[in-house]
């Protein structure tokens, strides 16, 4: 952890992975990202893997930590992230992958590498923000969108006859991936236990098991267009009874030991 | 070819440039000249400094961007730094000289998807309750900037036609209403292009406020005063 | 202010987007299939708006390749269908209309360029001319419209849906970031009220209303060369008698300029600006534009420059243009002037700045 006072002046603690330099960083105000990657960061602290990863980022939100850690990163494409942090792990196993998308880089036009990876039990960790939309290009339906929300391509509220009822990404994961796989579902209002399972992740795929997703229950108040508490029950209490909390696949082996 | 009044406004987020725009073209549309809107999308748009280029002419507009602009409107010290570009010796400079820290929003966020067009409010209380939530449908209000600042440095104006400093955001603050500072602004624009009448923006708010008045009379009594107010400012000016 | 609608001919002030949704209600489209990426999300928040109010449907899908493909399946039951795209969704919506040029399906693609390659920027550029019109793996068999502003995505975006249903073509209109974002005033109107005959929709196969009783096997693999080569001639020869038909493109001034100016798309309208501001002045300067890029009006390019010494190619992009410009006057020994900025904007001062350095 940094120096929790600078000239005299009391700053905010910071993981070490975290790149100073380019904080405070460039996520809305109430964004649910800067609490995910804050819990990544300490728990990258933690576990001294900073110079072994790769941090790979999506299209979206996620593309704007691009520069966040002082880690190796790479952006790539929509969707993209699963395939090319599963090539570089492929191509050299020594490499601790990190795939950070949001729901439409998983759940959309990523979701057939999603799956595929999970059946293939791909040794990489992916770590998936959900909040309901598609913050970056101004607030569209996304997979994860509730019953009845409204967003920009679902102007009077979501139909799930018309489109289906919110996807549940880890439990799909959950069903397909062999013994090995870690996955589980945090949310930003509980930051600890997020920790926990974003490190359990890690780990599972620094013991090579198999591979580890953590969905993480995130906000959007700019897309929601709400305010700071509206925004804490969105996330508390209306995401979190569909979506629910916990983890899906423990590996035998983690249990045991 | 008839004459193109080429305008250009640039400030901060929140500072109301693109709502200015859009009523100040659309007033334009109204009175049956042609009129061409586009935010944004100059080399000076590297983030935070949002930029809106009208032009309003009674024959064929050309390209959305151009080089030179008949007026230039940057709002604050970071605009004046970037709109250089636009500045020649035919322009009519127009800026705002209170002593006001104008908020900043990080250069990187800007430009990326979804704050294409306006970088948000840097000192909103509310997160994002000043973003235009529709840009079709968004009402001209500005966030107020209140931290005293050094203001502009008048070494950075470039040499043009005309230099005219405004203190719309002192007036705004103390006079009027912090919200209505485009207002004042958009009341200059007119004063300074002369090609509409100033009951073409009257109409113009009406019709995008209209509803919003009727609810709240006093809000018309504020914009309208808004608007004298800086239209004035720069008639007397001139 | 009135009420945006169809009836009679109505001035509007909207962004490119909004046309595109309103040009798309009065072309009497069905459905569209769609996903986000930026600068035509509005296109589709526009349209799921009025669709339950004019009995449009709308879908989004996973992705390009599905609004792509989803698309086809739109208009093989019969339904106008369109979808619309930018940048790396163009990319992938190209295996689409590989299928399209193959199968002969009247698909319409709404495209508002943004800069390239990969995600580069949302703005703008003219670095999909070529993608558009020949990104599949074939040879191009597809209609090609470049607009140059809010009348002509009207117009266009109407007849795109007419080119491509008449004559078994995909269709693009291709538009740009510049387009999709800007205000200006346009007309719109109801074509059919116009006289402007739409050609209705019939499905290939699944016609469950008017059942005939025969089967259709639809495939777009085969077996030998000769067969292959049989299919693609004859799609060939179809292209090359649409394309005399279908070809459009304006020209100002040629017939005694020293200098023409070409362009395309809205980089024309600084073309235009510059051109006109030339003239005043008295130089010889002429204005080419071609408007079906694909087809590319390189006949009609080979007569007007018949008295020019010079062609000066602009274009926001490195040579896409120009290369289309080259191939169409292979063999002429007419030197090309370029000014080639990749994802930046031209303005007319530009244009003019640069020919009179010519």
């Amino acid at each position: 952890m940094q120096e929790l006072k600078e000239n005299g002046i009391w700053q905010p603690a910071m993981p070490t992975s975290w790149n100073e330099e380019t904080k405070p960083h460039k996520f809305c105000p109430g964004c649910g990202h800067g609490i995910i990657l804050k819990v990544l960061g300490e728990a990258v602290d933690e576990l001294g893997i900073k110079d072994q990863m790769v941090f790979g980022c999506d299209i979206g939100c996620s593309l704007l930590a691009w520069d966040f850690f002082s880690i190796d990163t790479v952006q790539t494409h929509h969707g993209r992230t699963t395939p090319v942090i599963t090539g570089m792990k492929r191509a050299n196993s020594d490499i601790i992958g990190v795939a950070y998308m949001g729901d439409g880089g998983g759940y959309a036009i990523g979701s057939q590498h999603l799956f595929n990876s999970a059946v293939r039990n791909e040794k990489i960790t992916i770590i998936l923000c959900n909040n309901c939309n598609y913050g970056m290009t101004g607030g569209q339906m996304a997979p994860t969108t509730l019953p009845g929300m409204k967003t920009e391509t679902s102007p009077y509220g979501r139909d799930i006859e018309q489109t289906g009822a919110p996807t549940k990404g880890p439990e799909m994961v959950a069903e397909v991936a062999p013994e090995g796989a870690y996955v589980a579902r945090g949310t930003i209002s509980n930051p600890r236990q997020l920790k926990g399972f974003i490190k359990k992740a890690l780990e599972n795929q620094m013991a090579g098991r198999g591979l580890s997703f953590v969905e993480c229950l995130s906000s959007c108040p700019t897309n929601w267009r709400t305010n700071a508490k509206q925004t804490w029950e969105f996330v508390e209490k209306d995401m979190a009874q569909y979506f629910k909390v916990g983890e899906l696949r423990v590996p035998q082996e983690m249990k045991e030991g | 070819m008839a004459k193109v009044t080429k305008i250009a406004l640039a400030g901060e987020g929140g500072q109301g440039v693109q709502s200015i725009a859009e009523i100040l073209a659309e007033a334009a549309n109204q009175e049956g000249k042609n009129a061409l809107y586009i935010p944004n999308f100059g080399v000076e748009q590297r983030g935070g400094v949002s930029v809106a280029y009208v032009q309003i002419s009674d024959g064929h507009i050309g390209a959305p961007k151009f080089i030179e602009a008949d007026i230039l409107i940057p709002l604050s010290p970071r605009a004046v730094q970037r709109t250089t570009g636009h500045a020649g010796a035919n322009t009519i400079y127009i800026y705002d000289n209170s002593l006001v820290a104008a908020g900043e929003v990080n250069d990187n966020i800007v430009g990326m998807q979804y704050f294409d067009v306006t970088p948000p409010c840097p000192v909103s209380d509310e997160p994002n309750k000043d973003l235009p939530q529709d840009m079709i449908a968004g009402e001209p209000k500005t966030c107020a900037f209140n931290k005293p600042g050094p203001g502009v440095n008048p070494d950075d104006i470039p040499e043009v036609k005309r230099v005219i400093a405004i203190p719309a955001n002192d007036i705004a603050k103390n006079e009027l209403h912090p919200r209505v500072f485009n207002i004042i602004i958009l009341g200059a624009v007119i004063a300074a292009t002369d090609v509409l009448p100033l009951d073409s923006i009257k109409n113009a708010l009406e019709e995008k406020l209209g509803h919003k008045f009727k609810e709240n009379p006093k809000l018309r009594d504020m914009n309208f005063k808004a608007l004298e107010r800086g239209y004035q400012l720069i008639k007397s000016a001139m | 202010m009135a009420e945006v609608s169809l009836k009679g001919e109505q001035r509007v002030f909207m962004t490119g987007n909004e046309v595109v949704a309103w040009a798309a209600v009065a072309a009497k489209v069905d459905i569209m299939y769609g996903y986000p990426i930026t600068p035509q999300n509005e296109i589709m928040h526009y349209w799921t708006r009025l669709a339950p109010k004019h009995g449009k449907k709308f879908l989004q899908t996973e992705d390009e390749i599905s609004a792509g493909f989803t698309s086809l399946g739109g208009v093989l039951s019969g339904a106008k269908s369109f979808t619309a795209t930018a940048g790396p969704g163009n990319v992938l919506m190209q295996e689409s209309a590989g299928m399209a040029e193959m199968m002969r399906l009247p698909m319409v693609y709404i495209i508002q360029q943004r800069g390239g390659p990969s995600t580069a920027t949302v703005i703008y550029a003219q670095q999909e001319t070529t993608l558009t019109c020949f990104g599949g793996n074939g040879e191009g068999h597809r209609i090609v419209y470049s607009t140059a502003g809010h009348q002509d995505l009207f117009d266009y975006t109407i007849k795109a849906f007419n080119t491509a249903w008449k004559y078994k073509f995909p269709t693009f209109v291709l538009g740009d970031g510049y387009q999709a974002k800007m205000r200006e005033p346009l007309t719109i109107y109801d074509p059919v009220e116009k006289g402007i005959e739409l050609v209705k929709p019939e499905p290939i196969i699944g016609n469950t209303k008017k059942p005939t009783g025969q089967f259709k096997h639809l495939r777009n693999t085969f077996n030998t060369e000769e067969e292959l080569y049989e299919i693609v001639m004859a799609h060939q020869r179809d292209w090359d008698a649409a394309a005399e038909e279908l070809v459009e493109w304006d020209a100002q001034g040629c017939e005694d300029a020293d200098v023409i100016i070409v362009t395309h798309g809205i980089v024309s309208r600084a073309a235009l600006g510059a051109y006109t501001q030339l003239r005043a002045e008295g130089k010889k300067v002429g204005y080419f534009r071609p408007i079906t890029v694909r087809p590319f009006p390189g006949k009609q390019l080979k007569d007007a420059m018949k008295n020019a010494k010079k062609l000066f190619v602009a274009e926001s992009a490195y040579g896409q243009l120009l290369k289309m410009v080259q191939t169409n006057l292979f063999g002429s020994p007419i030197k090309i002037e370029t000014l080639l900025k990749p994802g930046v904007g031209i303005t007319s001062e530009e244009i003019y700045q640069e020919c009179q350095k010519l």
